[in-house]
């Protein structure tokens, strides 16, 4: 059946409707790297949407490489994000499987109660008392321990855990192999998929994350680069990193130091995005089936 | 007589499975003192909403005070103020953000170019990685008096706006960002949905004439209806709760009579101001409605479709 003239139009209007969303998604960022090399003082007198670079200029970059402060947050963020995610995925791999055992006694009790706390939690307050109380406050653990395990991802993973073929099991099983080497040599090479969509989501998570630091956290020397950005950004503290020049400049390069640290901060995840992209819908597919 | 060897007989298959499946046992552990220390260790700490918690006694010895800290809240200055932010702002997401998703998945799956749609989505997707931290201080930077918004709508001769320093504008700049960031995101389920809608439901559909607007309305959104259901479900749970994350970037005493919400404010009093029974109240307040919320729409929408959460 051919379109109707109607049906054409709106083809065409539905495709500008499309680079339109494009560009409103994209435009805010290419407009923080173009303020981010812009020379200072003319990106201040400019005015209005950036097509470009207002001069050039990488000096608020250099401010920003040399801040300690945004230095040690990315160390201390490399460190939350590896030693939390492998925390994740032990914990919830081994929850997994299990859960996806089919003869385990008081499987279904154990189900139940871990269901019941994805309706049900005690809330910030306990939480906080209770990281208080385990000693764990102002340490990395109260970061990396309390979120372990996300439960609507163990219930993930348990589901495709469940369709390894038992053959496969059984006859390891014969050869005496334990459950320790079933998981590790057999169900999670052949869950491979599901566990790299687990890595991205658990690391992105622990890559953005600022509010557990803010609450459990009193020292700056262990913040995360999250949290020194809502310094930077929110609070408007950059003095620190413009020492030695005049006030006008200073002034000046501190709105570009702005730009450049959310550049610096965010291109690791926009460079790493567009390859890993596939994974994270297949993700959500994999959620969306099973929820 | 024959309950006992009953027993006495399960008691005998569970430790020869014991034996058999150690390690299964051994795995289980971990998991299991996970869970029962941090989230059942919480649920026990709420006992502290009807107690005057004292650290120096411990949750267990703190002196019972029944309901005080529940009445205090609802009889507070701010508790109306706190419901009607909280519930505002999901109202508004409800209108904007939750069908814009739904929007967009319409509109992608009208784009016939495959490579052209492929772009769209990986674009659209790209916001939900970006941290809230980040997305905040953009918004800081944009909308500031001397800001890119400002500069602007100064060349149409408009006075400059502090929008984040204007309570008026909160929710609007909170919604529409949230929009900005998940619709996206938010549209992958409905594709998903429509992806696994009967080829064969389209061709009878065309056989009988009908128009791709025709389609959409009569096959597609029939199609994706079991999805939205089940969404809107959800997000009625949660009419009673606002995550802190975004509104704590966000807010500023000038802007709290609109954007404070019931999880700033237990953040504010509980983990600053330290009134640990009254905060533990509030959370423990929000939980209860928030449960029952989910529980009447879920019961809703059994009644009237065969969509259900459970």
């Amino acid at each position: 059946m051919k379109p109707t003239v109607g049906e054409r139009a709106f083809g065409y209007f539905n495709i500008l409707l499309m680079i339109g969303l494009c560009v409103v998604t994209l435009y805010p960022f290419l407009y923080v790297l173009f303020a981010s090399i812009s020379e200072a003082t003319s990106f201040l007198q400019h005015s209005g949407l950036l097509f470009g670079p207002a001069g050039f200029d990488l000096r608020a970059y250099k401010a920003v490489f040399q801040n300690p402060m945004i230095i040690k947050g990315y160390e201390n963020t490399l460190l939350y994000v590896t030693l939390g995610t492998a925390i994740n995925l032990v914990m919830t791999a081994i929850g997994a499987y299990v859960l996806s055992r089919p003869n385990l006694y008081f499987k279904n009790i154990i189900m139940f109660f871990i269901v019941v706390t994805m309706v049900f939690h005690g809330g910030l307050i306990p939480s906080y008392l209770l990281v208080n109380q385990l000693g764990m406050m102002n340490t990395m653990w109260a970061i990396l321990i309390p979120g372990a395990i996300n439960t609507f991802n163990m219930i993930i993973m348990r589901t495709s855990f469940q369709s390894v073929p038992v053959s496969l099991e059984e006859s390891a099983r014969m050869d005496g192999a334990s459950d320790w080497t079933i998981l590790f040599r057999i169900v999670i090479p052949l869950s491979m998929p599901v566990i790299a969509v687990m890595i991205l989501w658990y690391a992105v998570g622990h890559w953005n994350s600022y509010f557990s630091a803010l609450v459990y956290l009193r020292n700056s020397e262990k913040y995360p680069l999250q949290l020194v950005l809502r310094d930077i950004l929110i609070a408007n503290s950059t003095d620190s990193m413009m020492t030695g020049s005049a006030s006008d400049d200073k002034y000046a390069i501190g709105e570009t130091i702005k730009y450049a640290t959310i550049i610096v901060s965010t291109l690791p995840i926009i460079c790493l995005y567009p390859f890993l992209q596939k994974y994270f819908v297949k993700g959500v597919m994999i959620g969306a089936i099973k929820g | 007589m024959s309950r006992s060897t009953g027993n006495w007989a399960a008691l005998q298959t569970i430790r020869a499975d014991l034996r058999r499946h150690w390690a299964v046992y051994v795995m289980a552990l971990p998991v299991i003192a996970y869970y029962v220390i941090f989230h059942y260790g919480p649920m026990y700490g709420l006992q502290i909403a009807f107690k005057d918690f004292q650290p120096a006694k411990g949750i267990w010895g703190s002196p019972w005070v029944g309901f005080k800290h529940f009445v205090s809240f609802f009889n507070g200055i701010y508790f109306w103020r706190l419901i009607k932010n909280t519930i505002l702002i999901n109202v508004y997401e409800l209108l904007f953000g939750f069908p814009a998703a739904i929007v967009l998945a319409l509109l992608l799956n009208e784009v016939r170019n495959g490579v052209f749609k492929r772009v769209v989505q990986t674009v659209s997707y790209l916001p939900h990685f970006i941290s809230i931290v980040v997305v905040a201080g953009m918004m800081f930077d944009f909308l500031g008096r001397t800001g890119l918004i400002n500069q602007i709508i100064g060349a149409f001769g408009i006075e400059p706006i502090d929008f984040l320093k204007e309570a008026g504008w909160f929710r609007f700049l909170y919604v529409s960002s949230g929009v900005w960031q998940g619709v996206g995101w938010g549209s992958i389920i409905y594709l998903a949905a429509i992806a696994t809608i009967d080829p064969t439901l389209y061709e009878a559909a065309r056989m009988d004439g009908a128009s791709r607007w025709k389609q959409t309305l009569h096959v597609t959104i029939p199609g994706i209806m079991p999805t939205i259901v089940i969404l809107f479900i959800l997000q009625m749970g949660n009419m009673l709760s606002v995550g802190s994350e975004k509104v704590l970037l966000l807010y500023n005493p000038l802007t709290y009579s609109t954007a404070d919400v019931i999880s700033t404010y237990v953040y504010r009093k509980g983990v600053l101001e330290a009134s640990y029974s009254f905060t533990a109240a509030v959370g423990l307040f929000n939980s209860v409605v928030s449960f029952i919320l989910i529980v009447s729409a879920n019961s809703i929408s059994k009644r009237l479709s065969e969509n259900k959460l459970w």
